[in-house]
């Protein structure tokens, strides 16, 4: 329960925490402000904070010289895909443990999270082997299925603690009156389900979309998505701030929106389960 | 309770996502063993043979392999006691009654939703430009003359991006944690006179040992494998080549399969040595 304090006190906590927060908070709002000034603005010295002339170009320069919808096309298709597909593979999976426990699902969902584990660069080179003999180089289907893989041992796990919410004894209820199997699941478990399954699609999607090891080394053109986008921003050369800045918050900001909604779902799908 | 028969439906429904897994991780760990015995260079001749464990000794006997080890203890060791001591006193600092609580918390976690080569690229140049960054600025401000960061300073420099980047992660777990705490304990202690340091050493402290544990490991796992915010700021360049770095620049920059392969089987134990602990706590919360 919020406990009662006096009002001084809390006018202190709330300047002091604001003024952390914003600080925490600052490279992203510099980048945001950055990408509305002219190059010369960016750049001047003393920095200009509020008081410049507010412009789009930056974003259309970025658009036109290197087709920025490309990018997020391919962000879209594989952080979409891979946790489609990896909610698609979970969910037979996590139900049948939730519901259907045996003395082994403890070890099999341990075993999962250990996967997760495996360090990406002690498999570098076998799956970029793999990927060239299968022709899934700077492919946007081989990194959906590589994503996947990754982030399958979280989805399930995030699926199997919301399952375990469900309180089995309305299953019990429903076969007591003759459900079947296929009703049970469309019926009584899918709509307790949705609200678990969104969230674990809500995380994995922001996770997918960040990651930035297999999306940097299995594509070159034609399946790069915006974490490759912006790291080819970082050769001197292309060194234009409010360029950057445009960049940088197109590529950030579909993902902050859609993180906010997701802090709940971040402790618990980070940490599996291990902090309530 | 379960019936024979709801069992094999059971075992029919977990089969995929089970033999995916399995797959995923024993085919290029059997690739990684098997190359990491043979002498394999894919531009410069190809397969040349067995080696026995020639690679393995080679590695760790190469002059970069020891600084590569201090480097990546001093980002995992640097990022871990800032975001841990940071995140205990922003987590004490939200949980504090206050204005507007819910958007100080948004503006905390935002970090953590910002794609690791974004933040690398912004801190890179808009903060740690020796020319035209927000530092520069700032030292010629206070009269002292700006230098280049990611050279001059680099594992501090990369140390503060990717604890700018983990800290949210390490205040959002704390944060849950500390409002899990009973706060009748607290108020008791209150009235017995026990001073604020007094209640955070003997109360919060111990209440958090647990979500610090699972904090400092979660984010080892994590750690020892940064790969972008190198990539993108020094290449490698100027004593911020890690372990995981090192093994990325032997297999897909010089190609040396065998060598790289040996490194990465190094890395495999290295994170299930921190994995097993993190497993017994998961499992023992499993039970509960």
């Amino acid at each position: 329960m919020a406990r009662t304090v006096t009002t001084p006190r809390k006018l202190i906590n709330t300047a002091f925490a604001w003024a952390v927060g914003l600080l925490i908070f600052f490279p992203i709002l510099w980048t945001i402000l950055t990408s509305f000034k002219t190059e010369a603005q960016a750049i001047a010295s003393p920095p200009i904070f509020l008081n410049f002339d507010w412009t789009l170009e930056n974003y259309a320069v970025v658009q036109e010289r290197s087709n920025y919808t490309r990018f997020l096309w391919n962000s879209i298709i594989i952080a979409g895909g891979s946790t489609l597909l990896g909610v698609i593979v979970a969910v037979p999976a996590a139900w049948a443990m939730a519901f259907v426990p045996s003395a082994r699902t403890k070890d099999i969902l341990l075993w999962m999270l250990s996967t997760k584990m495996l360090p990406a660069v002690g498999v570098l080179y076998p799956i970029y082997l793999l990927f060239i003999q299968l022709g899934l180089l700077d492919s946007r289907a081989g990194l959906v299925v590589v994503l996947m893989l990754i982030n399958l041992p979280i989805i399930v796990w995030m699926l199997y603690t919301y399952f375990r919410e469900i309180p089995g004894d309305i299953l019990e209820a429903a076969r007591m009156d003759g459900a079947t199997l296929k009703e049970e699941i469309l019926y009584i478990l899918t709509p307790m389900a949705v609200p678990g399954i969104a969230s674990t699609v809500l995380l994995n999607f922001i996770l997918a979309w960040n990651e930035a090891f297999w999306t940097l080394n299995l594509t070159a053109v034609d399946a790069a998505p915006l974490t490759a986008f912006i790291a080819s921003y970082s050769s001197p050369e292309g060194l234009f701030f409010a360029k950057l800045s445009a960049a940088s918050t197109m590529a950030i900001a579909p993902i902050l929106i859609l993180g906010w909604f997701s802090q709940k779902q971040l402790v618990r799908g980070l940490t599996f389960g291990a902090v309530k | 309770m379960a019936t024979q028969h709801s069992r094999s439906v059971a075992r029919l429904m977990m089969a995929p996502a089970v033999v995916l897994l399995l797959g995923w991780m024993l085919v290029p760990l059997t690739m990684t063993l098997y190359f990491s015995f043979k002498k394999y260079l894919p531009l410069r001749g190809g397969d040349l043979g067995w080696v026995g464990f020639d690679n393995y000794v080679r590695f760790v006997t190469s002059s970069s392999f020891w600084p590569a080890v201090q480097a990546t203890l001093v980002i995992v060791g640097g990022v871990l006691a800032i975001t841990v001591v940071l995140g205990i006193l922003l987590a004490l600092l939200l949980d504090q009654p206050m204005w507007g609580q819910g958007v100080v918390r948004i503006l905390v976690i935002a970090p953590f939703f910002v794609m690791p080569t974004v933040s690398a690229l912004v801190w890179k140049n808009m903060f740690m430009d020796p020319v035209n960054g927000l530092f520069a600025h700032l030292w010629r401000f206070f009269g002292a003359e700006p230098i280049s960061w990611l050279s001059e300073a680099s594992m501090p420099s990369i140390v503060m991006i990717v604890s700018w980047q983990w800290l949210p992660f390490a205040t959002l777990i704390l944060l849950t944690a500390i409002q899990s705490l009973d706060s009748e304990q607290l108020e008791a202690a209150e009235m017995d006179g026990a001073p604020p340091l007094k209640r955070f050493f003997f109360i919060i402290l111990p209440h958090l040992s647990r979500a610090i544990t699972i904090v400092i490991l979660i984010q080892t796992i994590f750690l020892l494998s940064i790969f972008a915010e190198i990539f993108v700021t020094t290449g490698g360049a100027f004593g911020t080549r890690t372990l995981t770095y090192l093994i990325y620049q032997r297999v897909l920059e010089s190609q040396n399969v065998g060598l790289g392969s040996a490194g990465g089987v190094y890395a495999i134990i290295l994170a299930n040595i921190v994995a097993i602990f993190l497993m017994r706590i998961v499992g023992k919360n499993l039970d509960a």
